[in-house]
């Protein structure tokens, strides 16, 4: 279930307790990576958000993560899969305030602002993909809108 | 002389090289009283001599390896990081790249000064293919300075932006519990992240309750600014602190007006003094003109 | 609770938070991962003890939480203003730097809740004693 940082994993979101291993392991391969405090909390509260939605939304799914390198810098990508019943409008779910369950309507949205990279694939019934990646060091993007 | 007899029927690189071989210590002995060697070489004039010879070694390699138009040659290895020495003294005491550049230029009339002086029976197509070659070997010895001195250069710039990005946030305690950041400089991503990440480490570490962010060093407030002010303000409240924006010059709140930009809930003021006259009275404290009723200190303490 | 099984951290555990009374205020500390069941568990918990207690303060010192994600954000906007209907406070206190500025990018800046650099300043915010001992010299002189 644990593995090295320095190699692919993949968990299962499976319920409440699988959130927690979830966190876990992306803390322990942020910190292994190099990520400093304030972006470590940013990468875990996003998979958090997303791990969330895949268990609510999506009916369970899994993370995998895999660790990049790039020239000389180091970053981690999560990427969130479910065969849920997908999402119909993509627009509307990644605005702030969207939701259609629990939580404040932050969880798309908001974990796309924590990262540097951020991609979603989902159509109705097809299931629901989210991949995100963050890089060491580098600044937080400025926010699209003010 | 024997040996002469022999390489004139070499090519002109090698008449170098064995030019170079022969007057090594010459060579070494002119360049030493150049104003280059001089000025780098300050503790004496031997150094400069073995500095020089170093050179010539270096170049009659190169030369050797007949590679005289090629400044990623071999041959300059071992004196690269010399060279690369020379040039960045010079940039330090101030010369400009041209100035450098012209202090090297220098170094190639004695030894041409030398080299036709031991050709004085060569044929003239010989002579002039042998200056030739000469000229292009001391111009990639510039290249090879000027290249080593541009990359020092560049590194140099890179590790002074990072010290900057951690010099130019200090935090100032004011006053129990109140800690104060002055801005000066352009305020981008990466900088405002670690004047965020600065400020509320120390609100923690003073157990601050009022922050002070001062902007009077700021040349423009833009849309991007204004937000990582109210971004840094929110999460200080979020901790349990009370943040500040003040000198707000009049000639940006004028900018922000027209960008309709809005510092919404935030408590600004004109100037730090303001700001700190603000927050001391939020706490309490009180401030005595100093001989006005013959109290004998300034401030409350 | 039957599923706690280790973790590299300690197991995280399910379950109930204790909540300590000191006078009128409730003393909530939060710890390391919570499990979203004990979130919602506190927080109903509280909704019950202010009632019995007739406290009029909630103290929840999160200086020991590492990550407070929209669904914790949530449940302690609630507690928030949930003892505000039942006529109590609720002040939070100890955010870590690196929480509050993740909070503030995913845009949950929590306006309803009342926050604290420390248990102390919390207590005298909701005890409304004057700060007695850090500013106390400072009122002195001012006679």
């Amino acid at each position: 279930m644990h593995t090295a940082a320095g190699s692919q994993a993949r968990l299962p979101i499976r319920s409440d307790m699988d959130l927690v291993w979830v966190r876990q392991h992306v803390r322990q391969s942020a910190a292994q990576l190099g990520f400093g405090l304030v972006d470590q909390t940013k990468l875990v509260t996003a998979a958090s958000e997303l791990a969330r939605n895949t268990l609510v939304y999506g009916g369970g799914g899994t993370m995998e993560t895999e660790p990049l390198t790039e020239g000389a810098t180091h970053g981690l990508r999560l990427t969130f899969s479910d065969e849920g019943p997908g999402i119909p409008d993509l627009e509307q779910a990644l605005s702030d305030g969207f939701t259609s369950g629990e939580g404040l309507g932050m969880g798309l949205g908001g974990a796309r602002r924590l990262v540097h990279e951020f991609s979603i694939d989902s159509s109705p019934g097809a299931g629901t993909t989210v991949r995100v990646t963050s890089w060491v060091g580098r600044p937080p993007r400025p926010r699209e809108e003010a | 002389m024997p040996e002469q007899a022999e390489s004139t029927a070499g090519s002109p690189a090698f008449e170098i090289r064995d030019f170079l071989r022969r007057r090594r210590e010459q060579i070494a002995q002119r360049w030493a009283d150049e104003p280059l060697f001089r000025a780098v070489f300050t503790v004496s004039r031997d150094e400069a001599v073995e500095a020089g010879k170093a050179v010539v070694d270096a170049l009659a390699q190169v030369a050797d390896a007949a590679r005289v138009e090629d400044p990623d040659a071999a041959g300059f290895t071992t004196v690269r990081e010399q060279l690369a020495r020379m040039g960045t003294a010079r940039s330090r005491a101030g010369l400009s790249a041209a100035q450098v550049s012209s202090e090297l230029a220098a170094l190639r009339p004695p030894v041409e000064n030398l080299l036709l002086a031991d050709l004085p029976d060569a044929p003239a197509e010989h002579t002039r293919a042998c200056v030739t070659t000469l000229s292009v070997l001391m111009g990639t010895l510039r290249v090879v300075v000027m290249q080593t001195a541009l990359s020092e250069g560049q590194a140099l710039i890179d590790r002074q932006r990072l010290q900057l990005l951690e010099v130019a946030t200090p935090v100032i305690k004011l006053w129990d519990g109140i800690v104060a950041v002055p801005l000066i400089g352009t305020l981008d991503s990466a900088r405002s992240q670690v004047v965020m990440e600065t400020l509320l480490e120390s609100i923690v570490e003073q157990q601050a309750r009022y922050a002070i962010l001062d902007i009077t060093g700021v040349p423009t407030v833009d849309s991007l600014v204004a937000q990582h002010l109210m971004k840094t303000v929110a999460a200080a409240r979020l901790m349990g602190a009370e943040c500040i924006v003040s000198g707000i010059r009049p000639a940006i709140a004028q900018t922000m007006v027209h960008l309709g930009l809005d510092l919404g809930t935030v408590v600004t003021r004109a100037s730090l003094a303001d700001a700190l006259g603000y927050v001391l009275h939020q706490l309490g404290v009180g401030i005595v003109t100093p001989g006005a009723n013959g109290t004998n200190g300034a401030v409350a303490r | 609770m039957s599923q706690a099984f280790p973790g590299p951290h300690g197991a995280p555990v399910a379950g109930h938070v204790p909540v300590l009374r000191l006078g009128e205020v409730l003393l909530v500390t939060l710890q390391g991962d919570l499990h979203d069941s004990t979130a919602q568990q506190l927080q109903d918990d509280l909704a019950e003890t202010i009632v019995h207690s007739g406290a009029t303060g909630v103290i929840i010192d999160i200086s020991g939480v590492e990550i407070v994600d929209s669904f914790l954000g949530r449940v302690l906007a609630e507690i928030a203003g949930q003892t505000d209907l039942l006529a109590a406070r609720t002040v939070v206190v100890g955010m870590r730097p690196a929480v509050a500025i993740t909070l503030v990018e995913l845009g949950l800046t929590l306006p309803g809740v009342h926050t604290a650099l420390s248990t102390e300043v919390a207590m005298e915010l909701l005890t409304g004693q004057a700060p007695s001992s850090r500013f106390g010299g400072l009122r002195q002189e001012r006679l």
